[in-house]
């Protein structure tokens, strides 16, 4: 699918210009607090150091936030995406039918007062359905993103951490993910497991893995060296203490990003999965299974496909703005590529 | 320049090695006994047997990776665990109309990544600028699933311009061959179209700025032969590399597309493996994107090693 495999085309265009580019980038950024910090540091006591970094970590955390809500697509974006929630979490409440309630004699109705988004081949409302359907867009989505997260950072941080054969097997298993089409390998891995909306949650997991790998890595070799980790090492912290408290939280910003924009693809790739009759199974109201069904009726129905359409679009434009809000904010390197100042060749 | 095409040389044989790896797995993960699966409850003893025999599944595992690796590299992807077709026949029949599909998309994409972007970067914050943003935005966002069923409705129901799906061969006849293209070529690019316009846009704004540009401007160079011949051909060239990588993920992209306007290319077909549990030839699809892919992004970073802006800019100071 095409929108889908967008963002690894992203990363992937950024990847062969912006790997010098990106470790050059960073000391100018926020690296240079850094450097002020070491500086401190091999004068005085290295634990006082880490616990200042902290602070000017939390104090970072809120100066991103100022500068979000400063933003008015940050700001559009989150309120929407909250509205989404909302309907995800009180769905039930909300709609006015029951997502699987027929109208018998009302099949195929058009828009109107009692059916605001019409009604379907079995005479359910479409407004209905589609409130129901963000939960699970949302829920699936999350989870996928979830369980690449998880794995991908893992990945990455070991391979960033580590470096050298641990790199290079852990990358090259990562290429040979990446060399996959998004929604081909996501078809095969749902050919093995067999279709359903836990098998999607999985398949699309896997393929968003390499994404946070390759994120997570470059970001770790642009700290990996810094001197507050040499530091850290240097007054006897273990390898699991100087990764999960040092490395990841100073890593982290490209990693957050990553993920707010891997959102809308998750949610992208189960519309597509499901609209091809691999993802939700009915009678749940999945968006992408009720635009296959609108498919079958777009002669005589526009509605049945306009709406929940409508509903995955809105859902992933406003992941995909808030994620390049966020970018802008926490990842100034990207920034620079994508408005040309910095050149990131 | 040597050492760097050696080391991308032998990496992208270990990954196409795990990969073919990777895609022979996929018969032997599913649960249960794929031909099987596959035969239902058509077939009879003897064509079990005989199948059964033909993919060598008794043999050990080792033995059966070399055997279809050995095969694959000639050419012979095995047979269908359902028609008992050779796959790579089955699959070359219908490369003409997935490359024509991403062919016409990448096109598509270009036309609306080069003049969008370089107009946007030309008037940074103008009305342009922000249309370009926001389209781009869009672009990104917008399900081509229902892109194209939308424009089903709209040019093909509605208006009845276009046909609604299907595929006419080129050599059959020209013009319904294009007719057919409109709708998957243009669903099929907007999203790469959109990346590229963001690149172009950064391109064409760093071009812009370039100490070379000041120069002609300030030699006296008339404004459109700058643009010629120094802003655009210096931007546009690692418009090339990118346009390549697109064109490997647009192969991917196809798969959907080719769903919506039934458009009987591999991602089509690659899905009626799926649901025909035709394991043999799933294998078969998915080796061969993989593949190209691979060897895509190959070409791909080795040009950009070798299109060096700078070099690119000395034969265009030169003209």
């Amino acid at each position: 699918m095409t929108s889908e495999g967008s963002e690894r085309r992203s990363e992937e265009r950024v990847e062969p210009f912006a790997e010098g580019a990106r470790r050059q980038a960073r000391p100018g950024g926020e690296g240079g607090e850094v450097t002020s910090e070491g500086s401190i540091q091999t004068a005085g006591d290295t634990a006082d150091t880490v616990a200042i970094m902290g602070e000017k970590h939390r104090s970072r955390w809120v100066e991103t936030l100022v500068l979000l809500v400063r933003n008015p697509m940050a700001v559009a974006s989150s309120l929407v995406l909250l509205v989404l929630v909302i309907v995800g979490v009180f769905g039930d409440v909300l709609a006015p039918y029951g997502y699987n309630e027929q109208f018998v004699g009302d099949q195929l109705e058009s828009p109107s007062g009692s059916h605001w988004f019409g009604t379907d081949d079995f005479g359910r409302d479409v407004f209905s359905r589609v409130l129901l359907g963000a939960e699970v867009s949302l829920r699936v989505g999350a989870v996928a993103v979830g369980i690449s997260l998880v794995a991908g950072v893992l990945i990455g941080l070991l391979a960033g951490y580590y470096g050298r054969w641990i790199d290079d097997a852990l990358m090259r298993f990562m290429d040979m993910l990446f060399a996959f089409p998004a929604l081909l390998m996501a078809i095969a891995v749902l050919a093995i497991l067999g279709r359903g909306e836990t098998n999607a949650m999985v398949a699309i997991g896997i393929v968003y893995t390499p994404i946070f790998a390759r994120v997570t890595r470059a970001s770790v070799l642009t700290v990996r060296e810094e001197v507050f980790i040499r530091a850290s090492r240097a007054s006897g912290a273990g390898d699991f203490r100087i990764i999960f408290r040092h490395v990841l939280p100073n890593a982290a910003p490209p990693i957050i990003v990553q993920t707010t924009i891997s959102l809308a693809f998750a949610i992208l790739s189960e519309a597509a999965l499901s609209f091809i009759g691999l993802g939700t199974q009915p009678p749940d109201p999945s968006w992408g299974r009720m635009l296959s069904e609108g498919r079958g009726f777009i002669e005589q129905a526009w509605w049945m496909a306009l709406f929940p359409g409508l509903a995955i679009f809105v859902t992933v434009l406003a992941f995909n703005v808030l994620g390049d809000a966020l970018r802008d904010v926490l990842d100034p390197r990207q920034r620079s590529a994508l408005s040309g100042k910095g050149a990131a060749r | 320049m040597t050492g760097y095409v050696i080391r991308r040389l032998v990496q992208s044989v270990i990954v196409l090695i795990g990969v073919s790896i990777l895609v022979f797995a996929i018969v032997h993960l599913v649960p249960g006994d794929p031909i099987r699966l596959a035969l239902g409850t058509r077939g009879t003893e003897e064509t079990y047997q005989a199948m059964r025999e033909r993919a060598g599944l008794d043999e050990p595992l080792v033995v059966q990776y070399f055997q279809w690796i050995g095969s694959a590299l000639t050419g012979d992807l095995g047979v269908s665990f359902r028609t008992g077709q050779p796959v790579a026949n089955m699959i070359s029949e219908r490369v003409p109309a997935t490359l024509s599909l991403a062919a016409a998309a990448i096109v598509v994409a270009l036309l609306i990544a080069v003049p969008l972007g370089t107009l946007s970067a030309l008037k940074p914050r103008s009305p342009v600028d922000w249309f370009a943003t926001v389209s781009s935005q869009a672009g990104l966002s917008i399900p081509d699933f229902w892109m194209g069923i939308m424009f089903i409705l709209l040019f093909a129901g509605t208006l009845g311009w276009l046909p609604s799906g299907g595929y006419v061969g080129f050599t059959e006849d020209p013009v319904q061959w294009a007719r057919h293209l409109i709708m998957p070529a243009v669903t099929a690019g907007v999203a790469s179209g959109s990346i590229m316009t963001r690149f172009v846009r950064s391109s064409v704004l760093e071009a812009l700025g370039q100490d070379y540009v000041r120069t002609a401007r300030a030699k006296g160079m008339r404004a459109r032969d700058v643009m010629t011949w120094h802003v655009l051909r210096n931007a546009l060239v690692p418009l090339v590399t990118v346009g390549g990588v697109q064109l490997a993920y647009l192969l991917s992209g196809v798969v959907i597309v080719e769903i919506v306007f039934a458009w009987p290319g591999l991602g089509q077909m690659a899905l009626q493996a799926v649901e025909a549990r035709d394991y043999s030839l799933l294998q078969g699809t998915v080796l061969l994107f993989a593949v190209i892919f691979l060897v895509v992004n190959l070409v791909v970073d080795l040009l950009y090693a070798k299109l060096d802006p700078r070099i690119s800019y000395e034969q265009g100071a030169a003209r």
